[in-house]
């Protein structure tokens, strides 16, 4: 398994380690719970540096990306995070991805850790198809990345940077300092509560680390691993690429039109076209448990007796106190307040479909 | 760490204990060292009263927010009870996996099968090993 440069901090902590996509991951550290509450309630700090990133750079780089990319990007000022699309010919999603606008002729793509390559590959295609006046280098490998999220995250990342963080606002980033080494700091994250996503070279980013874990410490902070982010991501109605979607889902069947800009041409808009011509069958619903026990990634999902799909995620909420989960289903069955039911092992356990998100801060 | 492994009880290599009773039944748990494992328990399912068990067929369901992990029965028996407090408060497996966090009691179809599980120095060594 590949390692992130944080590795043996975690092993130092004691963290349950896992494969994550080939990577060993922190699953946790003490307990999901406790990680889940100190990041809704204080603030916690995450190893993201598997996730990948790739540079374009060159006079035709936003042309390339506006081919590439289902979202419109014209408007992106320099500074700006778009989140964005990368479908396949057929329509579906090979990932989603964010767009870090760093100069004219200058963008960072930060992947998902198991898309990185496929990514690379589907964006260099189209870049030589087109011959588009662009390079791409895939910068994962010399990349750190961490997520500092929850309440208390500017309070502590301001004890270490010399920028006033006030003035960032939510998906906007400035390229700046952590604790004396060039850093990018994106208000970002993937967790529901405020927070930032910082960038840096791989051999700084422990440093950054142990600092962030000393101002963190008289503030609540804590390291959190994937078992927590999971449960924040899903409790704030956010996917996970690889098990919410894969390369056959397409962004009119998971709350993800909205990423999709019909006034332009980008590769997969033919096939998705069709489907929007046809109508989506299968929709991606949120849902929680009016039964006993808890939905899993997989189980069978029913109304009135009849399969009608499947679940993606499921949990147990931490913040909720209840199971939740999203389910790929028939679309008629999509809708808030409908009855329906999941396989639990022998048993059939009663749910309902509800609107996401399922938890949404207080601003 | 985890608790101490009492020895008034039987282990099996899945990390569940069973409690005789001295009358025919006995009463079943997963360990505290199982429970460390797998941490934030979060729900129990539990047999139906007079369900009928072999010796490693699974008991009960112990999920934490992450996993889902079978219970097995460490021996051959019928379900006479369960600990319907897990319903609202599975937690106690976590705070008292020993105790109040038991899980079923079994009618044991046949005493002498307790005897083939780990008393708790066997269980204390397997542990060790697994740690390693």
């Amino acid at each position: 398994m590949k390692k992130t440069p944080l590795y043996d901090r975690h092993a130092a902590l004691n963290a349950k380690i896992i494969d994550f996509g080939g990577w060993a991951m922190p699953v946790q550290y003490t307990s999901v719970i406790e990680e889940h509450r100190a990041t809704r309630a204080n603030a916690a700090l995450f190893d993201i540096c598997h996730m990948g990133e790739i540079e374009v750079k060159g006079p035709q780089a936003l042309d390339l990306l506006q081919f590439a990319l289902t979202r419109d990007l014209a408007g992106q000022k320099t500074g700006q995070v778009k989140l964005s699309a990368l479908l396949n010919d057929r329509g579906g999603i090979i990932d989603d991805l964010t767009v870090y606008k760093m100069d004219r002729e200058f963008y960072m793509l930060v992947t998902n850790a198991t898309t990185r390559e496929p990514d690379f590959q589907r964006i260099r295609s189209l870049l030589e198809e087109k011959k588009f006046d662009a390079s791409l280098s895939d910068v994962s490998n010399s990349t750190g990345k961490l997520d500092l999220q929850g309440p208390r995250s500017e309070a502590i990342l301001q004890t270490l940077t010399p920028d006033d963080l006030k003035t960032i606002r939510f998906y906007w980033f400035i390229p700046s300092q952590v604790a004396g080494i060039p850093a990018i700091i994106s208000r970002s994250g993937y967790t529901g509560e405020d927070g930032f996503e910082i960038y840096a070279a791989a051999e700084k980013i422990g440093a950054i680390w142990d600092r962030l874990m000393d101002a963190g410490a008289g503030l609540g902070m804590k390291p959190a691993g994937l078992g927590a982010r999971d449960t924040l991501r899903l409790e704030s109605g956010m996917m996970l690429n690889g098990q919410d979607i894969t390369q056959e889902t397409c962004p009119l069947e998971v709350p993800y039109a909205w990423l999709v800009d019909w006034s332009k041409d980008f590769a997969g808009k033919t096939a998705l076209s069709a489907v929007k011509q046809a109508g989506v069958r299968k929709k991606l619903a949120g849902f929680e448990m009016t039964g006993r026990g808890i939905a899993r990634h997989g189980y069978p999902v029913t109304k009135d007796g009849r399969a009608i799909g499947f679940v993606t995620s499921g949990t147990f909420s931490p913040t909720l106190n209840k199971a939740i989960g999203l389910a790929f289903i028939d679309a008629e069955c999509a809708s808030p307040e409908q009855a329906i039911a999941i396989g639990i092992r022998d048993a059939v356990s009663p749910a309902k479909i509800v609107p996401l998100p399922f938890y949404k801060r207080l601003k | 760490m985890s608790k101490p492994n009492p020895t008034d009880r039987w282990y099996s290599k899945d990390h569940e204990w069973i409690l005789d009773r001295g009358d025919g039944t006995a009463s079943v748990g997963i360990t505290d060292y199982a429970q460390e494992m797998l941490t934030d328990i979060v729900f129990v399912e539990l047999p139906p009263i007079g369900k009928k068990v072999a010796a490693g067929e699974p008991l009960a369901v112990v999920e934490s927010v992450k996993s889902v992990s079978d219970v097995y029965s460490p021996v051959s028996g019928e379900v006479i009870g369960v600990n319907t407090a897990l319903e609202n408060t599975p937690e106690l497996v976590n705070r008292d996996a020993f105790g109040e966090g038991w899980i079923a009691r079994l009618k044991v179809a046949d005493p002498e099968e307790l005897k083939t599980l780990l008393n708790a120095t066997a269980y204390d060594a397997l542990i060790r090993e697994e740690k390693h």
